[in-house]
């Protein structure tokens, strides 16, 4: 049977990878996004890929009222949804949002206030029919508050706090709940900064559906992070604080 | 939702070093990878900004380089498209053959012009107007492109095909980019009924007994012949022929016959890092070729098309072999009346120099396409790798080049690394409408490479 599933975020560098791999498996998408004329694309690319009906629905994060008419719309495409992966969001530098806060804030109302209006509504959604599966992307920032980035961290530890919660609360109903935490990823957000070490969004989209079929609670992508946070999560603040100004001098 | 990049506006660029594919030269670069259409629109409507597009680097010179401003259109790849009836493929123009071949050789369609990699875009294939090998009965990219659509300098997308605006449509198909930056195409493909090509392969003795075979081609739809060009005195042009024809079902037996379309192609190894530039010299090259030319076996084979296509794919990253100082290819293009004279100095030259090349290529061309700066014209093409060893194999190949210009033959830009100025006026005849053109649609330069500073193709400065 092929899967039917909404991507939140298609358009997104992630977005458009996992729309892609799920469409070379087959899966009959829903793809949702902010910008109409990028998602048409990404829509139209996917059904010539997948040879099954894509549908494309726009919606803004920002606005949370929207959002129960929106998934509606979602779920009623392919008679109901089997999985819904949320791979939107935004970051704003550290020293940008230091600067002026008010992009920052911005940034909080999508990462956080508009994924908790989503994720809750797919829950509800997916509880009530009694199957399927929510992924989520959150990152490694959401582990430790880092000077270079707390903000940003900040918004991705409440969405991986709300996904802990709410896998223990689908968890009678048999409803994984994945939570994907990348480091750096090749994407906009990273191009122009020149990261070294950064994965593709391809493998990103691979780790997470990897995840997803084992039913993993916390995905690390790629893999090594695992390692490398569990040694960030046990360091004293001192040290962290030590690493930071040395970092920012 | 996509991300939104706050504090990061348009301009925001890495600075890169980056290179051809021949690794040679290496510039400095500020390079921009807008992540959708509206985001290049945006980039191009900022005058600050000179660009060239790139693709996937294939181009072995310097083509795609330009340190003011380099645009990697290869996130703008989304299919867009197909037309079963008419077989028309519309597509973005960052998507590469390889990703399309993915998609629609298992159900049956192929390119029915293919260059010699499969890693290109469907934009660099416009770009540089790319032949394969069957030009001699298909011709080039020209002759599978229905249209496209061309974001110009000002900002504006205006559709181009031979009847819409037609000069637009002949000065960016092998334009190498200056035209503007070509977001979507309509390619038709070509119906296969097999992923499998019937090929036959023979030997010939020289650069006669070659010419010979490649002139009795018109049973085959493609041909490719590999040189050893170490080869000297009467073996001079010593060659393998492989001829081809797509396989058809009937040609099939057992388990390729059950499934037709998944011909296996294959381990695909890697080369991991630039090897020293010792690894290539006069006795490892040769000795390379003779185990190539002793491993092919005359008579018919049936063969992955992929394999037949792309010989080269299937080591990824071949060209780090070259190590540190990278190779020039150097491809050149000879009309008939010339090709024999012209190919035996050639041949000759690199043999007397010992300059080692992994085999050559040697290609026959059928007529040309009215592209202003399209390559292939109606004669015969030899490519060959050259280790890359500073200023002396740039004065041998700048000596040819005067031989070849001579002949009326040209060299190929998307290989070309140091062709002078005045050579290029006289090998591309087209140069100077290429030029009213480019002054119509893009005034204040604000598509420029370094190759075409190079080659006087636009007077920026």
């Amino acid at each position: 049977m092929s899967e039917r599933v909404l991507v939140l975020g298609a358009t997104s560098g992630i977005g458009r990878a996992l729309v892609r791999a799920l469409a070379a498996d087959g899966a009959e998408l829903v793809v949702a996004g902010r910008d109409r004329a990028q998602l048409e694309r990404i829509a139209a690319d996917a059904a010539l890929r997948s040879g099954r009906p894509v549908a494309a629905e726009p919606y803004d994060a920002l606005c949370p009222e929207s959002h129960a008419a929106f998934l509606d719309a979602c779920f009623a495409h392919a008679d109901g949804l089997d999985g819904v992966v949320l791979c939107h969001g935004t970051m704003v530098e550290q020293k940008a949002a230091e600067r002026e806060l008010a992009p920052a804030l911005e940034m909080l109302d999508v990462n956080v206030r508009g994924s908790i209006s989503l994720l809750e509504g797919a829950a509800r959604r997916l509880e009530a029919a009694g199957s399927g599966w929510i992924a989520a992307l959150s990152s490694v920032a959401a582990e430790r508050g880092r000077r270079r980035n707390y903000l940003y961290g900040a918004s991705k530890a409440a969405l991986s706090v709300t996904l802990e919660g709410m896998r223990s609360r689908l968890a009678h109903a048999g409803i994984p709940v994945v939570d994907v935490r990348p480091g750096p990823v090749d994407t906009r957000l990273t191009w122009a900064r020149g990261l070294p070490a950064v994965a593709s969004p391809e493998r990103v989209a691979r780790d997470l559906l990897r995840g997803v079929r084992r039913g993993r609670a916390v995905v690390y992508s790629p893999w090594p992070w695992r390692l490398v946070m569990l040694g960030v999560r046990w360091l004293p603040a001192s040290l962290v604080e030590r690493f930071d100004a040395r970092a920012t001098r | 939702m996509s991300a939104r990049a706050h504090g990061a506006g348009v301009r925001a660029a890495r600075i890169e070093a980056l290179s051809g594919w021949g690794l040679h030269p290496v510039e400095t670069c500020r390079v921009h990878r807008p992540e959708s259409l509206e985001a290049l629109q945006e980039l191009v409507a900022d005058t600050g900004t000179r660009l060239i597009p790139r693709g996937l680097g294939r181009s072995y010179g310097d083509a795609a380089l330009n340190p003011e401003g380099v645009v990697l259109a290869r996130r703008l790849d989304a299919l867009l498209d197909f037309d079963a009836e008419t077989r028309l493929l519309r597509c973005q123009a960052g998507a590469s053959l390889a990703e399309i071949l993915e998609v629609f050789l298992p159900r049956g369609f192929c390119f029915p012009v293919t260059p010699g990699t499969r890693h290109i875009t469907v934009g660099g294939a416009i770009a540089a107007d790319v032949h394969g090998k069957n030009h001699h009965r298909s011709g080039s990219t020209a002759a599978s492109l229905e249209d496209f659509r061309l974001l110009l300098a000002s900002g504006e997308i205006v559709s181009c095909s031979r009847q819409q605006n037609p000069d637009l449509f002949w000065a960016t198909l092998g334009g190498m980019g200056l035209t503007g930056v070509v977001v979507e195409a309509r390619l038709r493909m070509r119906p296969v009924e097999t992923a499998y090509m019937q090929v036959e392969v023979c030997r010939a003795r020289d650069l006669d007994h070659l010419l010979a075979l490649s002139e009795a081609d018109a049973d085959y739809e493609y041909g490719v012949a590999w040189i050893d060009c170490l080869a000297r005195g009467r073996s001079l042009g010593r060659a393998v022929l492989l001829r081809a024809n797509h396989a058809t079902r009937a040609d099939l037996s057992g388990a390729a016959a059950a499934a037709p379309f998944r011909a296996p192609v294959g381990l695909r190894p890697r080369v991991p890092f630039r090897l020293p530039s010792f690894t290539l010299n006069a006795w490892s090259v040769r000795a390379f070729n003779e185990a190539y030319f002793r491993a092919q076996r005359e008579g018919s084979k049936l063969q992955a098309c992929e394999r037949y296509f792309y010989p080269l794919d299937r080591v990824a990253g071949w060209n780090l072999v070259y190590g540190r100082r990278g190779l020039l290819q150097y491809q050149v293009w000879l009309p008939f009346a010339t090709a024999r004279e012209g190919l035996v100095e050639l041949l000759e030259a690199f043999s007397d120099a010992r300059r080692a090349s992994f085999l050559a290529v040697l290609k026959s061309f059928g007529p040309a396409s009215d592209g202003l700066l399209s390559f292939p014209g109606p004669g015969i093409t030899l490519s060959l790798d050259l280790p890359h060893t500073g200023a002396d194999l740039v004065a041998l190949l700048q000596r040819l080049d005067r031989g070849v210009a001579r002949r009326g033959g040209r060299v190929y830009l998307a290989k070309d690394a140091c062709l002078e100025r005045e050579r290029f006026f006289e090998m591309y005849p087209g140069a100077a409408r290429f030029r009213d053109v480019k002054a119509k649609v893009d005034p204040e330069c604000r598509f420029v490479s370094s190759l075409a500073r190079r080659l006087g193709l636009v007077d920026a400065a």
